[in-house]
């Protein structure tokens, strides 16, 4: 029931919206992972971020896309939960600290075993508009032990001026996707947040949308 | 379904078989090169029948069809524009106005009032615009971002609308149709391109402005100018009521026009050191890389046949 609601979502809201609405300079598009185990890692400015990238997936392939999301935003109310987790098919995330760090990512490796492919966000919270935060180590965390999984850093770029945090009017923007290789596994969490975050740097300056927020 | 006019349909026949033409090129290219990479020229040539079979589509469809098409197309253009320049993130409630002025714009044309076509963004959106945004109340940046919305506004929106409103124009070529001065018009913009770029593959020495556009060459622009100028002498007869006299002069026009036109957006985007203002249509970059040499051509047309026979 809920696999179907979420391409029927995808099909009649979010697809078209992200193409006539929007409208994608997407590069790197073979490097898009089809199979799970995977990780998406992209940057966050927009709610819509989500929304795009897992509108890159064709709707067959729809269900096996995971966006991880905060817990206390997208569980904050009964309507929002709903749509989270039976429409969107979230895996929330605890941000509280209140859970261990093994308890955490309970979900996620269970979604990664079952051949998913999880979307995150690795600087944890959206930030200012088109401007990338600091990469946590959480996700390091999350991919060490597993031999299977490969993170493949994306660039979003253009979102947050269609609709930047707490705005509600959407105004149509090309934005770019950029889409790079998949990462090789790293020795240690510094290690990882620095060779992230590096190739998001080269990824940025690929943007055709770059000069966009400068005057 | 309207039945298309007798030498609107001989010429779209034309560019029809130029296209297979094009694509069986092409192949034995491959065929015959199979160590050179000519990716780019096939994604363009599919690209150009992906093109001509929706432009054609709407143009037989009905009027109403075009005109959305051409709205559309004016939509994706500017928003493209809006894209790739420095604007204020402040500025999103001004930028949404200018987009609703686009329907609006292009409903002037389905009502064909001319005076207000001509004057609606020219006039009305050029003062409306400056107001939205001191209601904002942000002054750093104000000049160039009033600027540059309005100037966006102006090529994608009001040239290109130029095409359309040669739909609604009262025919005077009955064998042409409606649908005559649009194909004529786009079609000798396209190949005024092309040629440009042929001749100046074959001769080009001398280069016109080395700092803009290192591979515009004086050769080029002139042999472009020579072939649309004779080609346009003699299809202007059939696709429009001009003579064969004042399609001579139609084709110098495009075809100097065209040239303008492109140079123009290259100058933007080199400006802001993109090569392409998107990846919307394959081989071929963004919208704007395709209706670049439109934005001068179709205005300065659509006033040319307007001062001459209407």
């Amino acid at each position: 029931m809920s696999k179907i609601a979420k391409i029927i979502f995808f099909a009649v809201i979010i697809k078209p919206l992200v193409i006539l609405g929007l409208g994608l300079n997407i590069r790197g598009r073979k490097n898009l992972p089809l199979k799970g185990p995977a990780v998406i890692a992209a940057n966050h400015n927009s709610h819509l971020d989500t929304m795009v990238l897992m509108s890159l997936y064709p709707l067959s392939k729809i269900n096996r896309v995971r966006p991880v999301a905060a817990a206390d935003y997208f569980l904050a109310n009964k309507l929002i939960t709903w749509i989270s987790l039976n429409v969107i098919g979230i895996i929330p995330l605890d941000r509280s600290g209140n859970t261990t760090r093994e308890e955490l990512f309970d979900e996620c490796h269970t979604a990664l075993d079952n051949g998913q492919i999880l979307l995150l966000f690795p600087e944890g919270s959206r930030g200012l508009p088109e401007e990338m935060g600091r990469v946590k180590k959480g996700l390091y965390h999350l991919v060490k032990d597993r031999q299977d999984t490969r993170v493949t850093p994306v660039v979003l770029h253009g979102l947050g001026l269609a609709l930047p945090r707490g705005e509600a009017l959407l105004v149509p923007f090309n934005c770019d996707v950029i889409i790079d290789a998949p990462m090789e596994t790293c020795e240690s969490s510094d290690d990882f947040v620095a060779n992230i975050q590096q190739r998001y740097n080269s990824l940025f300056e690929l943007c055709i949308t770059k000069n966009n927020e400068e005057l | 379904m309207t039945e298309i006019p007798a030498n609107s349909f001989y010429v779209m026949s034309g560019i029809i078989g130029i296209l297979v033409l094009a694509s069986i090129v092409c192949i034995l290219l491959r065929f015959k090169n199979p160590q050179v990479d000519y990716t780019e020229l096939r994604q363009r040539i599919q690209s150009w029948w992906v093109m001509i079979a929706l432009l054609f589509f709407v143009l037989i469809i009905s009027e109403t069809a075009s005109l959305i098409f051409f709205g559309f197309l004016s939509f994706l253009a500017f928003k493209e524009f809006l894209s790739i320049v420095p604007i204020r993130h402040a500025d999103r409630p001004v930028i949404f106005w200018a987009y609703l002025a686009i329907p609006v714009q292009y409903f002037w044309i389905s009502q064909g009032w001319y005076g207000m076509f001509i004057v609606f963004i020219p006039v009305y959106m050029f003062l409306l615009l400056p107001l939205r945004m001191v209601l904002i109340g942000e002054t750093k940046g104000f000049i160039k971002a009033v600027g540059t919305i309005h100037w966006a506004l102006m090529l994608t929106v009001f040239c290109v609308s130029h095409i359309a409103y040669l739909l609604v124009l009262p025919i005077k070529n009955q064998a042409a149709g409606s649908i005559g001065l649009v194909i004529f018009i786009l079609f000798m913009t396209q190949f005024n391109d092309v040629c440009q770029y042929v001749w100046g593959k074959i001769l080009g020495k001398h280069k016109i402005i080395p700092k803009v556009s290192p591979n515009k060459t004086w050769e080029g622009f002139l042999g472009g100018l020579f072939s649309i100028t004779i080609c346009c002498g003699y299809v202007a007869p059939l696709l429009t009521p001009l003579t064969f006299t004042q399609g001579l002069l139609a084709g110098l026009l495009i075809s100097s026009a065209g040239f303008v036109g492109d140079i123009v957006i290259s100058s933007v985007k080199r400006d802001l050191q993109i090569k392409d203002s998107g990846t919307l249509i394959p081989g071929h970059g963004g919208v704007l890389d395709r209706l670049d040499s439109l934005t001068f051509t179709a205005p300065l047309f659509f006033h040319y046949i307007y001062f001459l026979v209407y």
